[in-house]
């Protein structure tokens, strides 16, 4: 047919294309893992046990540190997610404090100076564990906890970065690379990108890095039972890794099972719109040598 | 041209028909999502409803509220107070509503001491002030009764009384 | 090839607008019974679905413009509220997003195929022209577009971008703070960007204009870069490109849904979805994927030049890169337009291909080792295709035999069959 050859070079292109999409990497990283997720392909869907789980996890251990600037207390119920009844919302909302705003005084502090604080509503944005940058430099070793709601975005793999990452600290038990030596503070990571290594793990001549990963200053947290699962499931590293990337797999993108689920609508439509469009142009073509 | 094909113009023109018909169902299905997104977001849906806590608001005392985008009067109203609203003959009003028909009950009990009320003067907008007969708006005059009935000046409309609930004793709920 | 008015008002209402403001003749005139080639083959159908990508991007832009707020601490934030809230929001964004990624797809088929045909040749230079103002401008577009998420990249991109016009001699620092409106990248930036990505589009709609009147003027091209010669070479537009423009882009749709759907966040950079922060620069600053060649040849000149820095040479190259293309018309010293007949210009349009895929990866990558090298080879060929190869192959190829009319190069084609068969040959 004669789109054979128009489409050969099309497809051409678009590997060309995807490849040259392909970043470059800054240090040497371990492969990331593939759990695997229910959320993948074109028809995936959030686990929801799974995702009130990972809520459970970040809200007893990353939200300590780590933010989610973008999400409010009421996208807990919303459909697509975790699945919470809107009363359940309320009393996981009123479970934190956020800045309360000036009183009648005008003041917006305490007699101790302490920040007014007042229980959230659903309407409101998730608290935030440090009011600003520098407070959040200052409890965390000079580096800021990374806001969290779009990290299944903003790093390559996005899940199963997520889940390496978080797990990835219990890789190789006691087989921590020698080279690093004493790292007060600093914690090593195989997975991790943006943290660097001791001269001593690199290349004395060309400065390239010997071992996977570098260093973070997150220590490692999903140590087993952390976390009490109100589910009763047993909190292993792997499952609250699992867990919490889910949760944050759909804080990055809620409206994901909305989206596929127009997807195969709109395909579906488009195939058949596209099947009469090509009859009618024979039809109308027919009587015409071309 | 096609003068042999007049014969059967039936089975071309439903192929033509049914593919048009198809573009313009396709083309209602894009256009909706395109006139939805003006209509009110999530976070402002989400804060569609408010809840007051009424024990600060002492005897004869008003505390303003926003809700909605719009100033709402929760007004506590003294016996005497309640006793004028409920004596005069609304029914000769410009727009007449009893005082009962203005208020809500919780557990049974008609709660006459709170007076809800969206803070807009239904003449032109503007924000009327408390007085001690109800309100006067200062814009262009108009008066409303201790209910938030209008009785004189150029507003046409009772002030509009929101949709309200009691939570408890001291908590409503407005929207 | 402008053609005599075949337009008869068929109602009252009809004839009376007809005197005052003769709209349904022009429709009627340009699409519905202007002489088409009949042997137009799908490569022609990307002029139509490079309006359909103009018409979504103004339709889903200004919808996007009643939600976002451009300053610097609210845009990104204000994406997200787009994202979330907002219903359908998603939707909204991602067709926007996409489809400027398409809006290049297509432009890219569309050029190419000019190219292939000799569509750029006499006397179609000034749609040439318009053609590629349209292309900058886009360019244009996309890029204070991309700055508007103010991610990482959105802010990255802007400062080396900008920082490019730091590189004129002389004019350059003064020129770089009028456009940033400071010392950096930062809000002054981000709300005239916004100004202008709301303006350029519309620029772009009257250049089109221009761009259709200059195509109608002089009539289309045609595979075999023969002019029509009678009414048997042509077929009126409304139906059969009508209906053909219409399949064409419902196929393409299917690969913008695909996008939208199941990959909308595939062309971009992950580094967006982190909020722009002037003290850390990511690990690679990368454009979005269309314009990479352009920015390949821009870092490759490496070496500076008679006082003038590579800096300043590498826009040199960036701008004499863009003009070389304005400039294809007067390169091309051949008598023949479409490359069907011309055996060695095929093989180096086959090279070019290659060589601006090749250019592509090289600006999706750092510049250090081989991705220089390639780079440098690359950029060179592309000067030599333009400035060399098409002056010289025109002059001293010999081209195949021509058909003598569009008639007779479709004989033994797919014939006009009353009845219920008809013989397909390739």
């Amino acid at each position: 047919m004669k789109l054979i050859k128009p489409a050969i070079a099309l497809c051409i292109a678009a590997a060309a294309l995807a490849a040259s999409l392909a970043p470059a990497q800054a240090v040497i990283l371990r492969p990331l893992k593939h759990p695997g997720w229910s959320f993948e392909g074109p028809f995936g869907t959030f686990d929801r046990a799974s995702l009130q789980r990972g809520y459970q996890v970040y809200k007893e251990v990353c939200s300590a540190c780590h933010s989610l600037n973008y999400l409010t207390y009421r996208n807990l119920s919303d459909p697509g997610g975790p699945g919470f009844t809107p009363a359940q919302v309320e009393v996981l909302a009123a479970q934190s404090k956020v800045p309360a705003g000036p009183d009648e005084t005008g003041s917006i502090t305490d007699e101790n100076g302490n920040l007014l604080m007042r229980p959230a509503l659903p309407s409101d944005t998730f608290a935030k564990p440090f009011p600003n940058d520098n407070a959040a430099k200052a409890a965390n070793n000079g580096a800021v906890p990374p806001d969290l709601t779009l990290m299944a975005k903003a790093r390559e793999g996005g899940p199963d970065y997520i889940y390496s990452f978080v797990s990835g600290f219990a890789d190789d038990p006691g087989q921590r690379p020698a080279c690093l030596g004493e790292t007060p503070g600093m914690h090593y990571n195989p997975y991790f990108a943006s943290g660097g290594l001791p001269d001593s793990c690199k290349d004395p001549q060309t400065g390239t890095e010997l071992i996977d990963g570098s260093l973070t200053a997150m220590p490692p947290q999903l140590t087993p039972d952390r976390v009490t699962y109100a589910d009763g499931t047993k909190a292993t590293t792997e499952q609250m890794a699992h867990d919490v990337a889910t949760f944050l797999a759909w804080a990055s993108d809620p409206h994901m099972e909305a989206r596929k689920r127009m997807g195969f609508q709109v395909m579906i439509y488009l195939g058949v719109l596209s099947v009469f469009l090509f009859i009618a142009y024979r039809k109308v073509w027919r009587d015409v040598e071309h | 041209m096609v003068a042999e094909h007049a014969s059967e113009p039936t089975r071309r023109d439903f192929l033509y028909i049914a593919t048009g018909a198809l573009a313009a169902a396709g083309a209602v299905a894009v256009a909706w999502p395109l006139i939805d997104q003006m209509n009110p977001s999530a976070d402002v849906l989400a804060l569609s409803t408010l809840k007051v806590d009424l024990s600060p608001v002492a005897l004869g005392q008003q505390i303003t509220v926003m809700w909605r985008s719009k100033p709402v009067f929760v007004r506590h109203r003294t016996p005497k107070e309640i006793q004028e609203a409920e004596a005069i003959n609304w029914k000769a009003m410009r727009d007449p509503q009893s005082d009962e028909s203005r208020l809500v009950s919780f557990n049974g009990a008609l709660q006459k001491e709170w007076l809800i009320l969206i803070g807009i003067c239904t003449h032109l907008g503007c924000i009327p002030l408390k007085t001690d007969q109800g309100y006067l708006c200062p814009c262009h005059g108009s008066r409303y009764d201790l209910s938030g009935r209008i009785v004189a000046g150029p507003a046409p409309l009772d002030l509009e009384v929101p949709p309200y609930k009691f939570l408890s004793a001291t908590q409503i709920q407005i929207g | 090839m402008a053609h005599q008015s075949t337009y008869v008002p068929k109602s009252g209402f009809e004839r009376w607008l007809d005197v005052r403001l003769p709209i349904m003749r022009l429709v009627h005139d340009s699409f519905v019974d202007y002489p088409t080639p009949k042997n137009l083959n799908y490569w022609w159908t990307f002029g139509g679905i490079l309006s359909f990508c103009l018409a979504t991007q103004i339709v889903t832009g200004i919808i996007l413009a009643m939600h976002y707020t451009p300053n610097s601490d609210l845009a990104f934030s204000s994406v997200q509220h787009i994202m979330r809230d907002i219903n359908y929001g998603w939707l909204i964004r991602y067709i926007h997003s996409n489809g400027a990624s398409m809006f290049f797809v297509a432009v890219y088929i569309h050029i190419f195929r000019g190219i292939y045909y000799g569509s750029y040749k006499a006397p179609r230079e000034v749609l040439w022209i318009l053609g590629m103002v349209i292309y900058v401008l886009m360019m244009a577009a996309a890029f204070f577009g991309y700055v508007l998420v103010w991610g990482q990249m959105s802010f990255w991109g802007a400062t080396v971008i900008t920082n490019i016009f730091g590189a004129i001699p002389g004019i350059g620092k003064g020129v770089s703070q009028w456009l940033w409106g400071g010392f950096a990248v930062a809000n002054p930036t981000l709300n005239r960007f916004f100004s202008l990505h709301y303006l350029v589009p519309f620029l772009i709609a009257g250049v089109v204009v221009l761009h259709v009147w200059a195509l109608h003027a002089v009539g289309q091209n045609n595979p075999t870069g023969i002019e029509p010669k009678d009414k048997g070479d042509t077929v009126p537009f409304t139906p059969y490109a009508t209906v053909k423009d219409a399949f064409a882009m419902a196929l393409f749709t299917i690969l913008f849904a695909y996008f939208v759907f199941y990959n909308p966040e595939g062309l971009g950079d992950v580094a967006n979805n982190i909020p722009a922060n002037p003290l850390q620069t990511p690990a690679e600053i990368v454009p979005e994927w269309y314009l990479l060649p352009f920015y390949a040849i821009l870092r490759s000149i490496t070496f500076g030049l008679f006082g003038l820095t590579a800096k300043f040479l590498g826009v040199c190259a960036l701008g004499g890169a863009i003009l070389l293309l304005f400039l294809l018309p007067w390169l091309d010293t051949s008598k023949v337009r479409s490359l069907r007949y011309r055996p060695w210009m095929q093989l180096f349009f086959g090279v070019f291909v290659v060589d601006c895929l090749a250019l592509g990866w090289v600006g999706a990558h750092k510049p250090e080792g081989m991705v220089i090298t390639v780079g440098q080879i690359a950029t060179a060929y592309y000067f030599i295709h333009f400035l060399i190869i098409y002056p010289l192959v025109g002059l001293i190829e010999t081209p195949r035999p021509m058909p003598e009319s569009i008639s007779k190069s479709v004989l033994g084609h797919r014939k006009a069959v009353p009845a219920a068969t008809a013989g397909q040959t390739a």
